[in-house]
């Protein structure tokens, strides 16, 4: 089964996301910012991240950086998922090594979309 | 809750407008999609409004009625496989076929204009390879739906059905809230009202011609009707695009559908030959 890393200070959030990405058949694992997500990607890459950008302790955007850099960090998909919207956040995030990014609020449609479009249909 | 009576007369005058059916079953639906013209135009309700459009001699409410009982369920990019289709396989033939002439295309019932633009797109990306000129032709029976069209104006929720995130950024920019499709791409697709129950002879004739998840909303007589009319419009060589698991309907003569491609059957017979 594919691992699908959910990455946002949220519990709302990330409990939406997992009732989403299961029905998709995905095996969730869940990070309450960026530093516990490096730690979850150094223990066993996931297959996709599903990433908020504003978090405590490392952002998203920080920790995508880092992700890039370490062994196996170029596999996983990443799809931004944010309450930012503007063009610049979002070249800055495509330059960082995002795949998709997605802008909150969002439904099961817009999250299944973006996975799609990932390539993670 | 709509009465019987009231379902019956806005069934019927939908379908003597726009040749759409709605069933029993939609008709909460239907009260739903019509609060907003009753409370717009001043009436207490939907049944308020039912009442007064049979009374009324213009017939300019039950049109009203109408254009807001029509289907708008769309996205950018709907169908990605007959997209896939149209970009490597119908438009580069249909360039061979044309030579260096301007290759026509129309979007039937484009709603409010996701699937022309994804098609001016779609050409735009072509244009990176080689040379193209395309005239895109979009209709709808909905005057309000054009409008919205025209306008290039998105909301959040619909820029991320469908849109890449790298087509957003590269064909849009942010109006407000909303967001807006390039100037370009607004110039590249010509948005006019109409009726699928009417001969599109006015239009001209098109190669390529996508008709995707409409016949759907007729009844089967209506839906030969209706493709047999389209199909009329067609260039020689052209091809009409049904969306993703539509075919033809059956008792339609002189037309040969593959994977929602249809041709016409004597150009299908030389293909295939």
């Amino acid at each position: 089964m594919r691992r699908c890393l959910v990455v946002d200070d949220s519990r709302v959030i990330r409990k939406v996301a997992r009732r989403i990405l299961e029905d998709m058949r995905f095996e969730i694992e869940e990070a309450g910012d960026g530093l516990e997500a490096l730690q979850a990607c150094r223990r066993q890459m996931p297959d996709a991240i599903l990433l908020d950008w504003t978090m405590p302790v490392m952002s998203g955007i920080d920790f995508l950086k880092q992700l890039r850099q370490e062994p196996g960090g170029d596999k996983p998909i990443v799809v931004f998922c944010t309450t930012e919207n503007d063009v610049e956040r979002i070249t800055e995030a495509l330059k960082a090594g995002a795949d998709e990014y997605m802008m909150k609020p969002f439904d099961s449609d817009i999250l299944t979309s973006k996975f799609a479009e990932a390539g993670l249909a | 809750m709509l009465t019987e009576p009231e379902f019956v007369l806005i069934a019927r005058e939908l379908k003597a407008r726009s040749g759409a059916v709605i069933t029993r079953d939609m008709s909460g639906a239907a009260e739903i999609k019509l609060q907003p013209l009753a409370r717009r135009e001043g009436f207490a309700g939907v049944s308020e409004m039912i009442g007064a459009a049979r009374i009324r001699p213009d017939g300019r409410l039950w049109a009203q009625i109408a254009d807001h009982l029509v289907a708008v369920e769309t996205r950018f990019f709907r169908d990605k496989d007959q997209f896939a289709k149209l970009r490597d396989t119908i438009i580069p033939e249909t360039l061979a076929r044309r030579g260096h002439e301007r290759i026509r295309i129309w979007s039937a019932a484009c709603s409010t204009g996701q699937e022309p633009y994804s098609i001016a797109m779609l050409v735009e990306g072509l244009r990176q390879e080689r040379s193209i000129a395309a005239e895109i032709i979009a209709t709808d029976i909905s005057e309000r739906l054009i409008e919205k069209a025209r306008s290039g104006l998105y909301t959040q929720f619909e820029v991320q059905r469908g849109l890449p995130i790298r087509a957003l950024i590269g064909h849009f920019e942010k109006a407000g809230d909303l967001w807006r499709i390039s100037d370009r791409l607004r110039a590249a697709v010509r948005f006019e009202p109409h009726n699928l129950m009417k001969h599109p002879g006015q239009l001209g004739q098109f190669d390529i011609i996508m008709l995707a998840h409409t016949l759907a909303h007729f009844d089967s007589e209506t839906r030969r009707d209706v493709i047999t009319r389209v199909a009329d419009a067609l260039a020689p060589g052209g091809v009409l695009l049904l969306g993703a698991g539509e075919s033809l309907p059956e008792g339609v003569n002189g037309l040969a559908c593959r994977d929602g491609v249809v041709t016409r059957a004597d150009a299908a017979r030389v293909a295939a030959a």
